[in-house]
């Protein structure tokens, strides 16, 4: 439809449950075959030390390499880490979707990686 | 061999290591594996998989997989091997362990498995088809992995359970039947990194997003123990005394389950009675967690229904690990949480189908009462133990070390070992396994790379399929589930295929089946199904009714061989106090013992030794020492490492990512530090079963197992009483150095 820009896609993590298990990791490599020192998905471990607490968050990060799977979602197919994640905290889709569904999750994230504002890689 | 397609099958080892019951979907091309998918409508793992999984390709086809039989030509170690057909490799073995067997007897060749792989079928196989008694786990002091636990729950009711995540249930989390658990106590485990025990470590994440609250009990702040309601940070190798303890506050405070004790329970009294020697501020002292925090722990565990406890290999290395079990065992019986929705649920194997023995009566059942009785008595450990001898047939490793050393009561001759690494791996004391091999006239390591233990002492290596490479069968313990063939590599055989051929030209007794299918086929007859029946319906099923389908079978009659409800030990009750014990001439009641190395028990040592060290960590991208070759995984997990406290790092010195050594009476070993505050200041945690595949193979360096692999620091000779249980691979004492450069 004319004038109408087509909704955004992108990654909706849910990171209270992320576990730091690096499925995304590798099933990014699988699904793009990448080489060691390449990936489209990079997990981070984040400690919180409190008074007499301490507190371990996981967090995936999609990096340049991140196409958010375009040759999977166009038959259907969920993206690779999506699909695989052990904690199933991953949901892919437009952001406005993705923002209502945000609402009932604390400790969540939307990453809008440059592939889906069909951006060139810079690296 | 089919091409361009997608092959449906379920997951066993070898490819990710462990004893995942995965769903995958294998795209094949030109009769290759070119890529793993989940299976969405796979009950087990629901569409997820492990990054080990996802990284089967580089496993599969890695340049340093072995592809056909090789013999040794040099010395041992030296690393000169001549490739042989098949033919060759089975004739060979067969002459060999026919001339020790009339010679020394077939007790003289010991058939080692570590764990990985649907090993437990065919080792079995082959072992009873031989005629020796001496399948092991060698170098697993006290086979302190799973067995202890299995004990524990065998004595007390009969039956084995496990957390109730719904997974025998086919419609899962969504069946009306199953409850929410409301309290989990993950006990001395991180389920997330692997699927221990056979069980899918994420399941317990599905749970908490459900409602489930958790009382973590580590010493390390893991990821659950930081989003538990409550982390018990527990001193290692004290387990018991907590168990103990909370058994006393929910006793004395009338926290249990009132009904169900009195109506099912054997012993209640004698317990309540043992349990006077552990209040809470003594069990404070001992494991160095607050009282209050012991008792809050308890009342909230207790008042919880449904609650479940989820619990790790530590507990069965802990002193005396059996009867730490058989204590925590007790809490989920005596707050009437056994075989209940959302509590420890029963664990059979589906549909009565046994590929892998988990019980001395499906070993029996499977090589016949006869065989089993008379191999039992010679048994390496039986004479000494009775636990030995009566469950669950595996010999205690710890003697078999001491005989292959003495030659006595008769000398060993010979070793089968597959799917196992122990020098670099679980066997305890590295080098004195080492030299102890190397003694030995003939071994035969079956496995799928080159590792420090083949290069060391093989005299023949026969090279394994991975999963996609075999026909195989899984009922541990829900659904019921197959492997199909989906293509070839090499000239790799799975264990089955190889043990098949070798269990045929080596049994006494012609062995029916001439093929696996054939031998798969027989092991599914209970069901009442063929191999190719359930891989013509996606290759798994889910037993809807039957003694295999919870809950609450005790009531119903189906735990008893007689039929009559209760359950299936001697009183037909949960026995609180053991007559299997009592039988086995041991304490019928649990008790706490101190570890043999710690502050406590050695203070002298503790002063040149101060910081405990605790080893076994998981890894998520690696099963015990597999897959250190492994690009998109070793790229993740680079280094062996030891992870201190801040504190701890400040006072020796050290910076995050140095090298250090960690050193104890035993010797050193190196490692990276990994400096972060989830380690208390008392203890160190450092990974186990590492070697440099990339680095020399050959003697003396062996890819570096006498300087990374921590077990070189560790002893066996610390079994429990029982003989099961009490590996020490979780309580000493070490201190950390800055290795300059």
């Amino acid at each position: 439809m004319k004038g109408v820009e087509m909704a955004k896609n992108a990654l909706l993590i849910e990171y209270e449950y992320c576990t730091g298990c690096h499925t995304c990791e590798v099933a990014c490599k699988q699904e793009h075959n990448f080489p060691v020192g390449k990936c489209g998905i990079k997990l981070n471990e984040i400690i919180t030390e409190g008074s007499n607490k301490v507190r371990i968050d996981y967090l995936p990060f999609p990096t340049e390499f991140c196409d958010l799977c375009a040759a999977r979602t166009k038959i259907g197919e969920k993206p690779a880490c999506v699909k695989h994640c052990q904690a199933s905290i991953m949901w892919h889709g437009s952001i406005p979707e993705l923002a209502k569904l945000m609402e009932k999750k604390p400790r969540s994230v939307i990453f809008a990686p440059r592939a889906a504002f069909d951006i060139s890689p810079t690296v | 061999m089919k091409e361009d397609t997608i092959v449906q099958t379920g997951v066993w080892s070898a490819g990710p290591g462990c004893h995942g019951g995965c769903g995958v979907k294998l795209h094949i091309k030109d009769g290759k594996v070119v890529k793993v998918e989940g299976d969405e409508d796979h009950p087990w793992s629901q569409g997820r998989e492990c990054p080990r999984l996802l990284a089967l390709t580089q496993y599969m086809y890695h340049p340093d997989r072995v592809l056909h039989p090789l013999k040794r030509i040099g010395r041992r170690g030296e690393g000169k091997w001549e490739r042989i057909s098949w033919d060759e490799a089975y004739d060979t073995i067969e002459q060999k362990f026919k001339d020790i067997r009339d010679k020394f007897g077939a007790e003289s060749v010991i058939f080692c498995q570590g764990t990985g792989r649907d090993i437990g079928g065919p080792i079995s196989l082959l072992a009873y088809a031989y005629g020796s008694p001496n399948w092991t786990s060698l170098g697993l002091s006290a086979v302190s992995c799973y067995t202890p636990r299995l004990l524990a729950m065998y004595a007390t009711f009969g039956n084995y359970a496990v957390l109730d995540a719904s997974q025998f249930l086919e419609k899962r989390y969504n069946d009306p039947q199953w409850k929410v658990p409301k309290c989990i106590i993950v006990w001395a485990q991180n389920p997330p990194p692997t699927c221990p025990d056979g069980f899918f470590g994420h399941w317990v994440v599905d749970c908490m997003k459900r409602g489930s609250e958790l009382i973590v009990v580590d010493p390390r702040t893991t990821w659950m123990a930081s989003r538990a309601k409550m982390h018990l940070q527990i001193r290692p190798g004290t387990d018991g005394a907590l168990a103990l303890g909370m058994l006393n506050v929910i006793i004395n405070e009338g926290l249990y389950d009132k009904e169900f004790v009195d109506k099912w329970t054997y012993g209640f009294d004698e317990l309540k009675k043992r349990v006077q020697e552990y209040q809470p501020e003594k069990v404070a002292e001992i494991t160095w967690i607050p009282k209050e925090k012991i008792a809050e722990a308890a009342r909230y565990y207790a008042s919880s229904k449904p609650a479940a406890i989820q619990w790790g290999i530590p507990i069965d290395a802990n002193p005396q690990g059996d009867v730490v079990a058989t204590a925590i065992t007790h809490l989920w019986c005596i707050t009437g949480n056994l075989d209940v929705p959302g509590g420890n649920v029963i664990a059979r194997s589906s549909h009565g189908v046994v590929p892998y023995p988990f019980t001395h009566d499906e070993v029996k059942e499977l090589y016949g009462d006869e065989l089993f009785m008379k191999l039992s008595d010679r048994r390496i450990g039986a004479q000494r133990y009775p636990a030995v001898k009566n469950f669950r047939a595996w010999t205690q490793p710890d003697v078999v070390l001491e005989q292959i050393e003495s030659g006595h009561p008769y000398p060993v001759k010979a070793a089968w070992i597959q799917t196992s690494n122990p020098i670099a791996c679980m066997a305890l004391d590295s080098k004195r396994h080492y030299n102890a091999l190397k003694k030995l006239d003939f071994i035969v390591v079956v496995d799928l790379f080159q590792t420090p233990t083949s290069m060391a002492l093989a005299d023949i290596f026969l090279p394994a399929a991975t999963f996609p490479e075999k026909e195989s069968l899984r009922t541990w313990w829900s659904p019921l589930e197959v492997t199909t063939k989906a293509v070839e590599v090499g000239e790799c055989k799975s264990d089955w295929e190889i043990n098949l051929e070798l269990a045929r030209r080596l049994s006494a007794k012609p062995i029916p089946h001439k093929t696996v299918k054939e031998l798969l086929d027989s092991r599914l007859k209970v069901a009442g199904k063929s191999f190719d029946e359930v891989v013509a319906k996606g290759g798994w099923e889910m037993e809807k009714e039957g003694p295999s389908v919870p809950y609450k079978r005790w009531e119903k009659g189906q735990l008893r061989r007689d039929g009559k409800p209760g359950f299936n030990t001697p009183t037909g009750k949960v026995e609180l106090w053991s007559k299997f014990y009592e039988q086995c001439g041991l304490d019928p009641l649990p008790y706490y013992e101190e570890p043999a190395t710690s502050p406590v028990s050695t203070p002298e040592l503790a002063k040149e030794y101060p910081l405990i060290l605790d080893t076994g960590r998981r890894s998520p991208v690696f099963f015990h020492s597999e897959h250190r070759q492994i690009p998109w995984l070793r790229e993740l997990d680079p280094d062996p490492t030891v992870e201190i406290s801040p504190k701890t790092a400040v006072e020796v010195g050290v910076a995050d990512g140095e090298w250090v050594y960690v050193e104890n009476q035993k010797g050193k070993v190196k490692a990276r530090a990994r400096i972060r505050p989830t380690v208390p200041p008392w203890m160190v945690m450092i990974a186990h079963g590492w070697w440099l595949p990339e680095t020399e193979g050959r003697e003396p360096h062996l890819f570096g197992i006498w300087e990374y692999n921590v077990n070189n620091l560790l002893e066996m000779g610390h079994q429990s009483s029982s003989g099961f249980g009490g590996g020490n691979y979780k309580s000493n004492l070490c201190r950390i150095s800055k290795i300059e450069d």
